[in-house]
């Protein structure tokens, strides 16, 4: 029996990396190898003579990265990007728990229209609805700024103004994405047993007080998991600025790290220089993952 | 009761202006897109076309050729899901069921790459892909989106609830592995594979910066690298940019107003901790 059971599991182990075999090459290949050569390329000058002849590119150490941190570009485009994800971040998620409640609220009628109309925008491609905001968000002519006059409040030139540029594209990311939070949400609250409402009812806690005590408890893995995710996808950020606000937007005040990088690599194809800005990119993704998982993980326990 | 029925009132209230906050853009791309050129920047505003017209449609299609980034577009994001629901349908599988040695640390390793950020391996694809002459073709685009991590993470949490037992049964008939895996877990996998399929091809529809390197001819181009290069040229065009929103859109709405259900089921699944 136990012959063929080692057997058995040769067989199965054979089968599997079998099966796993395209799928682990082709990341292999195309994401962990590319990955790893990023650090290569950083400390190069890999520059459009080396993209026809890569004997062309020579070792520089760490001089792209010390020019970098001595760039005001730089530190702009990073300050930029962390500004987009913290400002997104809480955004997006507060707009999604708000939704989610409101779709999961017991006497809620329509869940099914509400929850298909909070999810659209997630589906609809990113640069399409960057053309559209483009267009909402005209200074003169923009749905925006005609609400905002019938609201009595002051026109503003969102795309042009250094001070609101930022902001509206953030706007347009968190409207695009808080549907995809809410589904997770509701998942979530769906998951957190009736009883522990009923109890704290019995002992007398109001609506406010069970949302406090029960509901955002309880929730704490969901924060932790869509805090993660939005986070490292606005880190990301490169088509709004890229569609909406062109040349880094006014003062580049819009200059986001990934738009610098593509700029970087292949606009001037200085690959060495945008590889190295890929690799700061990453290590504030890891940087902020870690440290919202830290803070995550302190709250939880 | 009295108080129930405000609360209710309220609670719709706000429901309904989230829904119009969410779908006015999209309704109004969709208004903006059918009125004569000029109107959508017309004083005072217009909500609805004075006559629906489809000259801006037309023009898309005819002069300004959007009918091929449509054609270019359906084409790579139906390639890269077939071939991405089969390597990640296989390896996934093998995560979950077939005993290995080293597969709980493998799989860590493989979540952790969720945490490097796409551009990191850009420049260096580039490169990868100028040596193998993929720049400027769709297998260029299709390349890096065939396994991913994500669509190995889902077929996986999916096929965990396959009892073993099935597939010791069909063991002891003598089945082989691969047979098993296609006459035994596939079927039981079918809906985790549409829920695949699906994402794959929305996110590949969607994707913008990497067509955006890999592809410089703009024959070749997707629909997004062709509306952002149409939006430099026409920006001021409103109703036509309208029109090609449309275009590149609602493929995509289409698509997840019929299969929302796979999709939903998926974005939770996706979310579970493994």
């Amino acid at each position: 029996m136990s012959g063929r059971d080692t057997f058995g599991s040769r067989r199965e182990a054979r089968a599997a990396w079998a099966f796993l075999a395209p799928a682990l090459l082709t990341l292999l290949v195309f994401f962990l190898l590319p990955v790893l050569l990023a650090f290569v390329l950083s400390f190069t000058d890999f520059d459009l003579y080396a993209v026809g002849d890569p004997g062309n590119a020579r070792w520089v150490g760490l001089r792209n990265y010390a020019d970098l941190l001595r760039e005001p570009l730089f530190w702009r485009a990073l300050r930029n990007t962390l500004l987009f994800a913290f400002l997104g971040g809480p955004l997006t998620v507060a707009l999604a728990l708000g939704a989610a409640l409101l779709v999961n609220a017991p006497l809620t009628r329509g869940r099914r229209f509400f929850r298909t109309a909070f999810f659209a925008p997630v589906v609809a491609t990113l640069v399409a609805m960057a053309v559209v905001w483009h267009a909402l968000y005209h200074p003169r002519f923009g749905p925006i700024g005609h609400l905002l006059a019938a609201l009595g409040l002051p026109r503003v030139d969102w795309l042009g103004d250094p001070r609101f540029a930022l902001p509206a594209l953030v706007l347009l990311a968190a409207w695009k994405n808080f549907g995809y939070t809410m589904v997770v949400f509701v998942a979530g609250l769906q998951g957190i047993p009736e009883e522990l409402y009923e109890a704290a009812r019995i002992d007398g806690a109001r609506a406010l007080q069970r949302f406090r005590h029960v509901t955002l408890p309880l929730l704490g893995p969901t924060f932790s998991f869509v805090g993660v995710v939005t986070l490292i996808g606005y880190l990301q950020v490169f088509a709004e600025p890229y569609v909406m606000t062109p040349e880094g937007g006014p003062l580049k005040s819009t200059l986001t790290a990934s738009l610098l990088m593509y700029e970087r690599g292949f606009r001037w194809w200085s690959l060495g220089p945008a590889a190295a800005i890929a690799v700061l990119l990453f290590v504030v993704v890891l940087a902020v993952t870690l440290l919202q998982l830290r803070l995550q993980g302190g709250e939880g326990a | 009761m009295r108080r129930v029925r405000w609360s209710s009132v309220l609670l719709h209230a706000a429901l309904l202006v989230l829904a119009a906050a969410a779908l006015g853009p999209l309704l109004w791309m969709v208004s903006a897109s059918l009125m004569p050129a000029g109107e959508a920047s017309a004083l005072p505003p217009r909500l609805l076309p004075s006559a629906p017209t489809l000259a801006h449609y037309r023009d898309l299609f005819g002069r300004l050729r959007l009918g091929r980034a449509l054609l270019n577009s359906t084409l790579l994001a139906t390639a890269t899901s077939v071939l991405a629901v089969v390597l990640n349908a296989l390896a996934g599988y093998a995560f979950a069921k077939l005993r290995f040695r080293g597969r709980a640390r493998l799989f860590r390793l493989l979540l952790a790459l969720l945490v490097v950020p796409a551009q990191v391996a850009m420049l260096p694809l580039f490169l990868l892909l100028k040596q193998l002459g993929l720049v400027n073709t769709l297998a260029g685009v299709v390349a890096p989106g065939l396994a991913s991590v994500f669509g190995i993470f889902l077929v996986r949490q999916y096929a965990l609830s396959i009892p073993d037992d099935l597939l010791d049964a069909a063991r002891l008939d003598g089945a082989g592995e691969w047979r098993i895996f296609v006459s035994v877990v596939l079927p039981l996998l079918r809906p985790i594979l549409v829920t695949l399929a699906l994402f794959t091809f929305l996110a590949t529809w969607n994707d913008f910066m990497w067509p955006l390197i890999v592809l410089s001819d703009d024959a070749r181009y997707t629909l997004p690298v062709a509306l952002a290069n149409l939006s430099g040229e026409h920006v001021l065009d409103t109703e036509l940019m309208m029109a090609g929103a449309v275009v590149t859109v609602a493929p995509v709405l289409a698509l997840f107003l019929a299969l929302q259900r796979y999709y939903l089921q998926g974005v939770m699944l996706g979310s579970v901790k493994g």
